[in-house]
């Protein structure tokens, strides 16, 4: 198609700006060395890290996982070396390969979350922080920030305070809310620059041959296709309330459709999860054709399709 | 790290029901000629529209890159669940889409020794091909395989003529020795002056034989099995804590740092539990 050499594929969140609207989604995609062995990382609009810590953690025992109707339940309690050990090792690697670089980072309490922006904040060839403050696997349910506006609120202001300069913010939200709405709101008004939604969602399977949780942590989060038409409905009401935020949308993509799905809701760049396990490539492919349903539908750019499905009913 | 592994779409070649399990045959091209004695593949399950949106792990049975179109693998598949019954469901002709080789592969010795394979179930599956490789290096092997009852001891006849003893043993007596493969292992290694085991099977069966191993000193390296959602190392599900030559115990992911390992550094009985010490333990 002719028209598609001069299709401006580019996006941004808050002030970084991306090649392209694909990104890994946090915690799908290792330590990035995994998947270089199947494409170049330099594809991707951006790497979104595992959620980091500030201290080692082994994780949640196993077993951690549990296939389900078009989806999984994942119970990991996020393992990783802690961000000393994760600056050292896993950063200078990525930045090697010229991917651009989302670190996102987990706290127990706001303190951690302060702790962890002061040790981004002189952190060279990062394009944007993501703040997973809706993890559902950790030992207490009242650790997820994002329930709440008040807890929601202090760990992004502890991370804005302690950032410094230019690095932008991207609150990460759980759908398990009243209104997921208002609490976008209070996260942008405590200095979040974009949004990342969804996390996964808090589920369960019992085994009905032990009788018991199947999942050693008892819960997990819900994930893959399953919760497509959450992530659409969470990203179309966010959208709706605060049209100029932009939002990185997450949840069930596993095609260029689905992606395109939540382009139209508000989402101005996608990440990939579930979909890599089943499909190591998934991200190329989806980029693919991503693109090529946009020039499709007559879009010259991705920034004219964001949100498009809200446009007045007379167009 | 999976230096070699490529996704494919893989022709099936054959499928032959064998006891309980299917004996098929994919074409793989270049994969055949990476693939060691204990590496995996992870095969998409459904088509294109499945609701299962996980692959398959199977252990590699045997490969070649000397076939008629190309390089082949063969694996042993146990239909016992969905995904597993509609792979083994599918024709000769059908593709599939598939990623390997993956994972650790069971270390060759560089001098001929004793070795002692025991496998479990289909877990059996890997150590053939092994048993080819160890043979050619001037090595004695023996072989336990052991299972529930007879239709599920996988043994092929040219598996049998490739080692020096084959010693079934089963749950309900109904082929060989009555009981499990560590009722018999302990007489193989005094009798056969046996110097490493190779394993592959059930956690309890890996575990059993760990603790063997170590009462008589010598070295085991097993395959392990841990629920996997990615079987590329991104997902984090397959963990198993194993502890290092730091004496650190981490939990480790089976699909990359595994499958094959070191049985007396793995920390066994761990399910629901985080060991004590584990490193990052909260």
């Amino acid at each position: 198609m002719g028209c598609k050499l001069s299709f401006d594929y580019a996006t941004a969140l808050g002030s970084a700006n991306f090649n392209n609207p694909i990104f890994t989604a946090s915690g799908c995609a290792g330590s990035g060395k995994e998947l270089s062995q199947f494409f170049d990382l330099r594809e991707l609009g951006a790497l979104v890290t595992k959620s980091i810590m500030v201290k080692p953690r082994s994780g949640r025992p196993t077993p951690r996982m549990a296939e389900t109707p078009s989806g999984m339940l994942n119970s990991i309690g996020l393992q990783g070396p802690g961000i000393d050990t994760f600056l050292e090792n896993d950063i200078p690697w990525l930045r090697e390969q010229g991917v651009a670089i989302v670190v996102s980072i987990a706290g127990e309490s706001v303190e951690d979350y302060a702790v962890l922006a002061r040790k981004m904040r002189a952190v060279p060839g990062i394009s944007a922080l993501e703040v997973n403050i809706s993890c559902p696997n950790v030992e207490n349910r009242g650790q997820v920030f994002a329930c709440n506006p008040e807890t929601a609120r202090a760990a992004i202001e502890a991370v804005r305070r302690n950032i410094g300069g230019e690095l932008p913010i991207i609150a990460k939200l759980t759908p398990d809310v009243t209104n997921i709405a208002d609490i976008a709101e209070e996260v942008v008004a405590a200095g979040a620059d974009a949004l990342a939604l969804i996390n996964t969602v808090l589920a369960m399977v019992i085994d009905t041959n032990t009788m018991r949780p199947k999942l050693a942590g008892f819960t997990g989060g819900l994930s893959g296709p399953a919760i497509r038409p959450i992530a659409v409905r969470a990203i179309y009401q966010v959208h709706a309330r605060l049209p100029h935020v932009k939002i990185l949308g997450m949840g069930g993509v596993a095609s260029g459709r689905d992606a395109l799905e939540l382009i139209l809701a508000g989402a101005s760049a996608t990440s990939i999860g579930t979909a890599t396990f089943g499909d190591p490539t998934a991200c190329i492919r989806i980029k693919e054709e991503l693109e090529a349903l946009l020039v499709e539908r007559g879009f010259n750019s991705l920034k004219e399709a964001v949100g498009y499905a809200h446009r007045e009913a007379t167009q | 790290m999976n230096k070699f592994a490529e996704q494919i779409t893989s022709e099936i070649i054959s499928n032959k029901k064998v006891g309980a399990y299917h004996h098929m045959v994919f074409s793989v091209g270049d994969i055949a000629k990476h693939a060691k004695p204990g590496n995996f593949v992870a095969i998409s399950i459904g088509g294109a529209t499945s609701s299962m949106v996980l692959r398959r792990a199977f252990a590699i049975y045997r490969a070649s890159d000397r076939g008629l179109s190309g390089g082949f693998v063969e694996l042993v598949i146990a239909p016992h669940g969905p995904g597993s019954i509609w792979l083994t469901s599918l024709a000769p002709g059908a593709t599939i889409n598939l990623v390997g080789p993956l994972g650790t592969a069971f270390g060759i010795p560089t001098e001929p020794v004793k070795a002692l394979l025991v496998g479990g179930g289909y877990g059996s599956a890997p150590l053939f091909g092994l048993s080819e490789i160890l043979k050619s290096r001037g090595c004695r092997v023996d072989m336990v395989l052991g299972a529930s009852s007879a239709m599920k001891i996988y043994a092929p006849l040219e598996g049998k003529r490739s080692v020096s003893s084959l010693t079934i043993t089963t749950d309900d007596g109904s082929v060989g020795t009555p009981g499990k493969v560590s009722d018999v292992i302990p007489n193989l290694i005094a009798n056969n002056g046996i110097e490493i085991i190779y394993s592959c099977g059930p956690m309890g069966m890996l575990e059993a034989i760990t603790k063997i191993a170590e009462e008589f000193g010598v070295m085991h390296q097993c395959a392990i099995e841990e629920s996997m959602a990615c079987g590329i190392g991104v997902c984090m599900t397959c963990v198993l804590p194993i502890k290092g030559e730091d004496g650190v115990i981490r939990m480790l992911r089976s699909c990359i740092d595994g499958p094959v390992v070191d049985g007396s550094s793995v920390i066994w009985n761990s399910k629901r539990k985080i060991p004590e010490g584990t490193w990052g333990a909260n």
